[in-house]
């Protein structure tokens, strides 16, 4: 039963409590970084380590945190795994780095990490916290990696860096205009999906 | 000369919302009346500018002299939430008017990456204020600031204008509510994207 429980936890991150088709959180990385596949699975994954440890970190410090402090708190322990994934990037991967640019330092606003914090990490406990951030980051990954897969497709004709239409494509889907309307298409094919389904 | 460049790229070319993407999240959910969109904005303009003032200092006399520019986004993130919760203090006191009329916008401007996002653009030398990739003065990093806020509140006030319009047109179910309003902001920023031959340089 206990594992049916953090199964059912995880599954509901990616898809019931899907960060960014159903919950609408963090848009600003979901369209500003998904210029390619790559990019895309790169942030997701960087803010789900992100996701992860502020989830752990804050559900066993949460009791002894008193109540009126408590979003100080939580954005200091955000923000000092934000600084550590950006050192480690800048480190052993730069050209992600670049390519993430400003987006990295931003992980600290990103309104899921948060709101994960204050939804979910400081009631329960660290296994199921943990297990939210990995399902929610997990959701929020493939989402990114889905709008930079189909964005790539349209705007440069290559699939994870590999081309298979010769040409540029329809340069819009890389510019920001792309963006909100290949978001806004996903978004709709997932409610068809998941409403069918219940 | 370049100030002034500074500050119509920053409000039409490279407008914060819709070419760079911040604070996309206020974008869609304050803007379903125009007055709230308006009320969003001025109070944005407001902590951006003391924010961008107090980040650049903090940099350039803190960070930078002491060489723990790592702790970066630690200490923007604490410099603004701290000021947002003063200038709320502040107002509160000095002006019930204006409090009334902020008042609960301030606290949900901490998490609004634009604002951390402006202050952290203006003291890296990567980015393209309009004249060239180049580190900005404080006298114009708050001037971009301002700038980048009055983008941000035209962004905000016409895409209200266009959502209070929508509410009362017939929407295919499956797009009602978030998805429409994105394809609505993906038109507006192809409108934008006209005007990315206005600053040449």
């Amino acid at each position: 039963m206990s594992r049916n429980n953090k199964l059912q936890i995880i599954l509901d991150g990616i898809v019931r409590n899907n960060p960014t088709f159903v919950l609408v959180l963090g848009m600003c990385p979901t369209l500003g970084t998904t210029t390619s596949a790559i990019n895309g699975m790169s942030m997701g994954l960087a803010t789900m380590c992100v996701l992860l440890l502020s989830n752990i970190v804050i559900s066993a410090v949460s009791r002894f945190i008193p109540d009126k402090v408590r979003i100080p708190c939580y954005i200091v322990v955000i923000a000092s795994f934000v600084t550590i994934v950006q050192l480690l990037l800048q480190a052993f991967v730069p050209s992600v780095y670049e390519a993430l640019g400003i987006f990295l330092p931003l992980i600290v606003v990103n309104c899921i990490i948060l709101g994960r914090a204050e939804a979910f990490a400081n009631k329960n406990g660290v296994c199921d916290s943990a297990c939210d951030g990995i399902g929610v980051g997990i959701g929020f990954t493939i989402a990114l990696t889905a709008i930079g897969l189909v964005r790539e497709m349209l705007g440069a004709g290559s699939v994870f860096g590999f081309k298979f239409i010769p040409g540029d494509g329809a340069l819009a889907f890389i510019l920001a205009p792309g963006a909100f309307i290949v978001l806004a298409y996903l978004m709709v094919i997932f409610r068809k999906l998941t409403s069918d389904k219940a | 000369m370049e100030t002034v460049i500074i500050f119509i790229s920053a409000i039409f070319v490279n407008n914060i919302v819709l070419t760079q993407f911040l604070g996309i999240c206020p974008f869609l959910g304050v803007s379903k009346k125009v007055s709230t969109a308006i009320g969003m904005s001025a109070a944005v303009a407001f902590v951006m500018a003391i924010a961008t003032l107090f980040t650049w200092l903090l940099q350039y006399y803190v960070l930078i002299p002491w060489s723990i520019e790592f702790l970066q986004t630690v200490s923007f993130i604490l410099v603004i939430a701290g000021l947002v919760q003063m200038v709320e203090i502040i107002i509160k006191k000095i002006s019930p008017a204006l409090y009334q009329a902020l008042g609960i916008f301030l606290p949900l401007i901490t998490t609004n990456c634009v604002v951390l996002g402006v202050a952290i653009q203006v003291v890296s030398n990567e980015y393209n204020f309009g004249s060239g990739p180049h580190m900005l003065g404080l006298g114009q990093s708050v001037v971009f600031a301002v700038a980048t806020a009055l983008g941000y509140g035209l962004a905000l006030t016409l895409f209200a204008g266009i959502r209070e319009q929508l509410e009362l047109s017939n929407v295919p179910k499956a797009f009602k509510g978030v998805p429409i309003a994105l394809l609505t902001a993906g038109l507006m920023a192809m409108a934008f994207m006209g005007f990315s031959g206005l600053v040449s340089f």
